[in-house]
């Protein structure tokens, strides 16, 4: 689950990680409040969606408007807010259609010495969590990663003792931090480290980390997401959650206990565990169709989760035919096509829909599918189904 | 022949007064018991507070120490809820238990973290978690599988998936092959027993003649399993990667599965997979034929 650059601020905050000074906006009126309650000369308007690169990004209705904007009045900041609220913006990550801007974050100025990457991501070679950094800041830690690998620094976070100072510190140096910024770095990064522990962040990234010109570390970007497998213990974050930021779709899915990704091909799939979806996904390709999406069913697929997964499948109006593939294993697959047929009744389907079922009692199944004088075709072999399933879109 | 599932292995459930637990539980017996008529290779289940009951014949007991002082078990299966998963292998590892294999399915994987950190200072052998187990056709199974679709053969199989483990045995199975042993390692970020591990058991048991292994998108196991590959293993290795018309940035049902900045793709991976001589089927339904190829290749 991923939050907004305000809520994740709102948690360093807490969790004793120093933040700029700043005040949330969810009106023109409210963003000039902000500015003079924060009573600097200087001030950054923000808009407040999931996807980076908002400073590059323009409104699509305001093409001159930047997506972060410097103001230096209640005046421009009441101006700069009316043009981005309620409208779309555009950047590198959201793709064409942009995304609604409806929350602001009035943050103070800050002097600026120098701008720094910091971030923690659990690594998979180290079997936890390691800590990057890069004099880089404000630039994508990937192209970093790709263009000028030795200037990024690693340090892994001991799983029981955390991050120490001494860790910090030497991170500090190799980045040739004056030294009047070695101690705010000793409580900020381990404090950081901590922060990603306690609330089982998946990816927690500072983009710019900023050293002020009194040699204090403060975060002036935040972006923070949470391993949705640890909820559990955190019941408070699922207030944070914007479900405007996430495909309406995929949420469906989500709630009917189904895994969903809409893609932009035209063939529709339904299938039984994550590797063999993504596998027929592949399959639909190699026999050059394009898949419409990812959908796996899971282990326990009954009638209301097979209709519901039809109708999510089936809402995709690229959708021109959908493959159903199964592995019966502990499910039988006499079961799941009881399920199929009744879904299949409860949708009435008006696309060609092809069925390659394998597993236990399969010949059963398959005598099922073909006696029910529904108009379903059936497929031996996943090459059969690829073939039958491609084609039913070109005849 | 076979790695880790011997004739020697003896198997509590952990999680087994669970509906899944006790269905699997039977359905692993069951089984054993076509393979092994004489023995009792699944011996009994741990739920603490329960102790001293049975469930369908099953002894119950408090804490997997107890379990193995009273059977004499030596690995275990794991089917408690995601919360406390980590704390049940921790359980089993302190207990001496050598073989873990962990089911379930949505472990947060700072727990898994905290589980490997201890699993360091012990012998055990944790596969898992999320996982459909470990079968030794013709020997026993340890986990969710259907046990008809494996037969016994000479192929060891690795896969990080369930249904799609299955779909490679049964092609195995077509051509002919079967399995020595087969793996399914799990779809999440931090796992226990990973590509290399195996491809190192598999390559010095004598029961396997070839390897089939299945990878997906996501982290970098593949790429550093094909190093070993071109390093370590001798015999003929075939291999699939789910997941070539994966999006970047999608979560792709796996918690693992997911292509992050740029690295992680299919592409990358068949690349470095065939860069060490490993016949990568392009399609699914070829992962059989794949075997048969590079078993004729060598």
């Amino acid at each position: 689950m991923k939050i907004h650059e305000y809520q994740a601020k709102g948690l360093l905050k807490q969790a004793g990680v120093p933040v700029p000074r700043g005040i949330v906006a969810r009106t023109a009126d409210e963003a000039a409040a902000a500015f003079d309650e924060l009573g600097g000369s200087l001030a950054v308007v923000k808009s407040q969606i999931h996807a980076g690169g908002r400073g590059k990004g323009r409104f699509k209705e305001h093409p001159d408007q930047p997506g972060v904007v410097l103001v230096r009045s209640a005046a421009e900041a009441r101006e700069n807010a009316e043009r981005m609220l309620g409208s779309t913006l555009v950047t590198i990550q959201t793709g064409e259609d942009g995304k609604q801007v409806n929350t602001l974050l009035v943050e103070e100025g800050l002097d600026i010495a120098r701008e720094l990457y910091l971030g923690i991501v659990v690594d998979r070679g180290e079997g936890g969590a390691v800590m990057m950094m890069s004099s880089e800041g404000g630039t994508e830690i990937e192209i970093v990663a790709h263009e000028s690998p030795e200037k990024i620094f690693k340090q892994p976070i001991d799983g029981g003792y955390g991050l120490q100072p001494a860790q910090a510190r030497s991170l500090a140096q190799r980045l040739e931090l004056d030294p009047a910024a070695w101690r705010s770095a000793e409580s900020f990064l381990p404090t950081f480290a901590r922060f990603f522990t306690q609330n089982d962040c998946s990816m927690a990234e500072i983009n710019p980390l900023i050293v002020t010109a009194d040699g204090q570390l403060v975060a002036l970007d935040a972006k923070v997401g949470f391993d949705d497998n640890a909820m559990f213990r955190h019941k408070n974050f699922a207030e944070l959650r914007d479900l405007s930021e996430e495909e309406p779709a995929e949420v469906r899915a989500a709630d009917a206990g189904l895994s969903y990704v809409k893609l932009d091909g035209n063939i529709g799939c339904l299938v039984n565990g994550a590797g063999l979806a993504m596998s027929t996904m592949d399959l639909i390709k190699h026999h050059g169709g394009e898949p419409a999406n990812f959908l796996d069913v899971g282990g326990g697929a009954n009638v209301d989760q097979v209709t519901e997964a039809f109708r999510i499948i089936l809402s995709d109006e690229n959708v021109k035919a959908v493959l159903v593939n199964i592995f019966g294993g502990i499910m039988k697959c006499d079961v799941i096509v009881e399920a199929l047929l009744s879904a299949y009744d409860n949708i009435g389907f008006t696309v060609p829909l092809v069925v390659r079922l394998e597993g236990t009692n399969v010949e059963k199944a398959r005598e099922m599918l073909n006696s029910s004088g529904r108009d379903i075709i059936t497929a031996t072999d996943l090459t059969d189904a690829a073939q039958k399933v491609v084609g039913s879109i070109s005849a | 022949m076979s790695i880790l599932v011997t004739k020697e292995t003896r198997v509590i459930c952990q999680g087994i007064t669970g509906k899944t637990g006790l269905f699997h539980s039977q359905k692993c017996r069951e089984y054993a018991k076509e393979c092994q008529p004489d023995v009792d290779v699944f011996v009994g289940g741990v739920t603490p507070g329960k102790g001293g009951q049975t469930v369908d014949d099953f002894p119950v007991f408090n804490s997997v120490a107890e379990s193995i002082a009273k059977t004499g078990a030596n690995a275990t299966m794991i089917f408690v809820p995601p919360p406390f998963c980590a704390d049940a292998i921790i359980e089993a590892a302190d207990a001496g238990i050598k073989l873990i294999i962990a089911i379930t399915e949505g472990v947060p994987t700072l727990d898994m973290v905290r589980v490997m950190h201890f699993l360091a200072k012990t012998d055990s052998r944790l596969v898992g978690p999320n996982c459909p187990g470990v079968i030794t056709p013709g020997v026993a199974k340890i986990g969710i599988m259907p046990g008809y679709i494996h037969t016994p053969g000479t192929c060891g199989l690795i896969s990080k998936s369930g249904t799609l483990t299955y779909e490679a045995a049964w092609q195995l199975g077509n051509v002919g092959l079967g399995q020595s042993t087969a793996f399914g390692i799990g779809g999440d970020p931090i796992i226990g027993t990973d590509f290399i591990d195996l491809l190192e058991m598999f390559e010095n048991d004598p029961g396997t003649e070839s390897i089939l292994m299945i990878g997906e998108i996501g982290g970098n196991a593949e790429v550093l399993a094909a190093e070993y590959i071109r390093d370590h293993v001798t015999k003929p290795v075939a291999g699939f990667i789910a997941g070539q018309t994966a999006p970047p940035g999608k979560r792709m049902g796996h918690a693992g599965a997911i292509i992050s900045g740029g690295s992680g793709t299919a592409a990358e991976k068949i690349e470095a997979l065939e860069a060490a001589g490993v016949s990568v089927a392009k399609s699914p339904a070829d992962m059989g034929k794949a075997v048969l190829e590079a078993i004729a290749k060598a």
